[in-house]
């Protein structure tokens, strides 16, 4: 018993332990090529992330964001269906919640404006994350090229909206909203002050445990994953796989979207075009990294956002583009060198078993 | 199984030799009485070949020739630019620079948290009232305005002038109103020549990624090109690197913008219409160095020499001198108010 968790959890940990050690040896190249010591830039990068409660809280803010669109992707991921929209679903859900909060008079307790806001949101994901669940269900349409494509569509159709509609004089964003803000955590945590870190991240942690729920616990769950594995047999069980990829899209767009909250609700009180800087497309790494499991979306969340605050600290020392690298180089790692170290693994539990 | 742990005892002990690796040597030690600046640059960042490196270049000459100690931070997502800010702030920089309108609000929220610190913003968006009175930025801030549309007038009937077509090119980058200042200065340079020309302006997209799009910025240029157009000017950023290599591909006319960008098309560059980030940048830290400086609003046009365009001996030979004449007599009558450069379209 003892011994069959020891090997789970070195099957679960070494693996990811080799990748990041491989990303890491490259990473201390790549660093010498820019004549500094790899161990100056990576004790700058902890400390400026984890080293000060400020640059802390600043990881969990990030966290956030990546957890809500990384459970979007892994969820679908699940279904079997990739979902690249999630930079569109972000901004769509950011959109919606602001909408809603501007529309709502100043003053509406938070208990009322925060579920209607996050509802906008969740609608904005809705609609994004729905529609090619729809297609891909009723004419086989390809997800992956539909969601690309309804990237483009849906920023440019809120920065038509922004800059010709809504526009704040010559800045790009909505008007503040009138209700539904939350809190920020330097309020309970002072040491946290500045940071952008909101409740919100607490709302990201609970949809991963819904997640969880959903996935392992609940016949629909069930469907969905049954779905993934091998649609054929799923349908000839009786799951109908047309309904399961639609729901797994619709469910997958609205977690994204809710990931534009922390912007919105959390942070800066409006919509700002262009905010997501491509978190929707590193949340594909978050859901890859971690397996494409709530839990582990939640840690490779944490562990990306780690690598983007502490890679802020690190300019004055190498570019920018060097963390963008070692980003790549882990993804890399993570997802290729990975498999192959599984089946190593898999064939060292038969030779233990027999 | 064991094999996975010896792996991994072998790339730990790799990464910690490297670990031991200390190419420096020793710590450069700074100058404790030097001026320090920390800038956060704009989206596009640094190899622009415009905005963002003319920022750098401002900042470099001011280290060079100030003895100022600089330090850049390029951004990724939303939130990265008040970290950024936030990160230099509590360093305790003499004086802190967002390279951007973006950046208006993060500076006026850091500026009133560190009220003795002093900062500056380039394009730094200052609000006006109900009444339309214009709100004054926070008395530590600087806030570093250009007229671009002025320039874009000059370059705009030069464009229109030496372009012997009726149709003129414009490429912005992303579609918002600050780059629609260079269109309405194009526009109206263009019909003051020209009335009846067209000017065929596109955008390369519509998040801040259209002013990194070099295969986007040659893809509008081609087809703008071959609708008959022979000069096109661009507001993009990097995605004008595009447009230049439209134009040396197909020996038509190209106009740079911020800074002089003869060099990216030697002899297809009509001129550049200057947006002196550069000096705005290197004031703002004499200013600093000199302990002279002061928040406030600062507007550069033509006569300030904020911005202009470029006539030297790398496009003397494209613009006929009565050409040449034509366009400064134009600026000497925007400059004593004798013509109004439309900012909006």
């Amino acid at each position: 018993m003892s011994e069959s968790f020891r090997l789970r959890a070195e099957e679960a940990l070494l693996p990811s332990i080799v990748a990041l050690l491989i990303a890491l040896i490259l990473g201390d190249v790549l660093i010498l090529m820019f004549g500094e010591s790899p161990a100056h830039v990576y004790s700058r990068m902890i400390e400026g992330a984890w080293g000060n409660p400020y640059g802390f809280a600043q990881v969990l803010y990030k966290t956030t964001t990546l957890t809500f669109a990384g459970l979007g992707i892994a969820l679908a991921l699940r279904a079997g269906l990739f979902n690249i929209g999630a930079e569109g679903q972000l901004a769509a859900g950011a959109f919606g919640a602001a909408i809603v909060g501007i529309s709502l008079p100043a003053g509406t307790p938070g208990l009322v404006a925060v579920p209607l806001c996050l509802l906008g949101a969740a609608a904005g994901g809705l609609l994004t994350g729905g529609l090619p669940g729809v297609l891909k269900a009723k004419f086989g349409a390809h997800e992956v090229i539909v969601t690309i494509m309804l990237n483009f569509v849906v920023l440019a159709l809120l920065n038509w909206l922004i800059v010709e509609r809504l526009r704040t004089a010559d800045t790009l964003h909505t008007p503040e909203i009138n209700a539904g803000a939350v809190p920020r955590l330097s309020e309970f945590i002072p040491a946290f002050h500045g940071s952008a870190a909101n409740v919100t991240f607490f709302f990201a942690i609970a949809a991963a445990i819904w997640c969880w729920w959903y996935l392992f616990r609940t016949p629909g769950g069930y469907a969905l994953r049954a779905t993934g594995l091998q649609p054929d047999a799923a349908e000839y069980s009786g799951i109908r796989v047309g309904r399961v990829w639609i729901k797994a899209m619709a469910l997958g767009g609205m977690l994204a979207a809710l990931g534009g909250t922390n912007f919105v609700l959390g942070y800066k009180h409006y919509y700002e075009d262009g905010f997501t800087g491509g978190s929707g497309f590193l949340a594909i790494a978050v859901a890859i990294v971690g397996r494409n499991h709530p839990f582990g979306v939640v840690i490779a969340a944490f562990f990306f956002a780690t690598l983007s605050q502490g890679g802020l600290a690190i300019h004055a020392l190498v570019p920018k583009q060097m963390v963008e690298v070692l980003q790549g180089i882990v993804i890399l790692a993570m997802a290729a060198a990975v498999p192959e170290v599984q089946r190593a693994l898999r064939s060292a539990r038969k030779v233990v078993a027999a | 199984m064991r094999k996975l742990l010896i792996t991994v005892a072998i790339l730990l002990a790799v990464h910690t030799a490297f670990l031991v690796f200390s190419p420096r040597g020793t710590e450069a030690v700074a100058d404790p009485d030097a001026t320090r600046v920390g800038i956060v640059l704009d989206v596009g960042g640094r190899g622009d070949k415009s905005f963002n490196d003319g920022a750098y270049a401002g900042a470099d000459s001011a280290m060079k020739r100030l003895g100022a100690d600089i330090r850049f931070i390029e951004p990724g997502e939303g939130a990265d630019r008040e970290a950024g800010l936030r990160l230099l702030a509590a360093e305790g920089m003499d004086l802190i620079m967002g390279i951007g309108f973006i950046f208006t609000d993060d500076l006026i929220v850091l500026s009133r948290e560190y009220p003795n610190s002093n900062f500056a913003g380039v394009d730094f968006s200052v609000g006006t009232d109900e009444a339309g009175n214009v709100i004054p930025p926070p008395p530590n801030v600087a806030a570093l305005k250009f007229r671009e549309e002025e320039g874009s007038f000059l370059v705009g009937a030069l464009a229109a002038l030496v372009g012997n077509s009726k149709r003129v090119g414009f490429i912005g980058g992303m579609d918002i109103p600050l780059i629609h200042k260079f269109e309405a200065g194009y526009r109206a340079g263009v019909k003051h020549v020209c009335p009846d020309c067209t000017v065929v302006a596109q955008y390369a997209g519509v998040t801040p990624e259209a002013f990194a799009n070099p295969g986007r910025g040659k893809e509008l240029a081609l087809s703008q090109y071959q609708s008959g157009v022979n000069v096109i000017f661009h507001a993009s950023g990097a995605t004008g690197g595009g447009l230049f290599e439209a134009a040396r591909a197909t020996g038509k006319l190209a106009i740079g913008v911020d800074a002089d960008q003869a060099a990216e098309a030697p002899g297809r560059v009509l001129t550049s219409m200057i947006k002196g980030v550069n000096a705005a940048v290197y004031d703002a830290v004499a200013r600093v160095d000199g302990k002279t400086f002061k928040g406030g609003v600062y507007s550069f046009g033509l006569a300030e020499g904020g911005v202009g365009y470029v006539y030297d001996d790398n496009n003397r030979a494209l613009i006929p001198d009565a050409v040449h004449r034509r366009v400064e007599q134009i600026k000497a009558d925007i400059i004593a108010g004798r013509i109004k450069v439309p900012s909006t379209r």
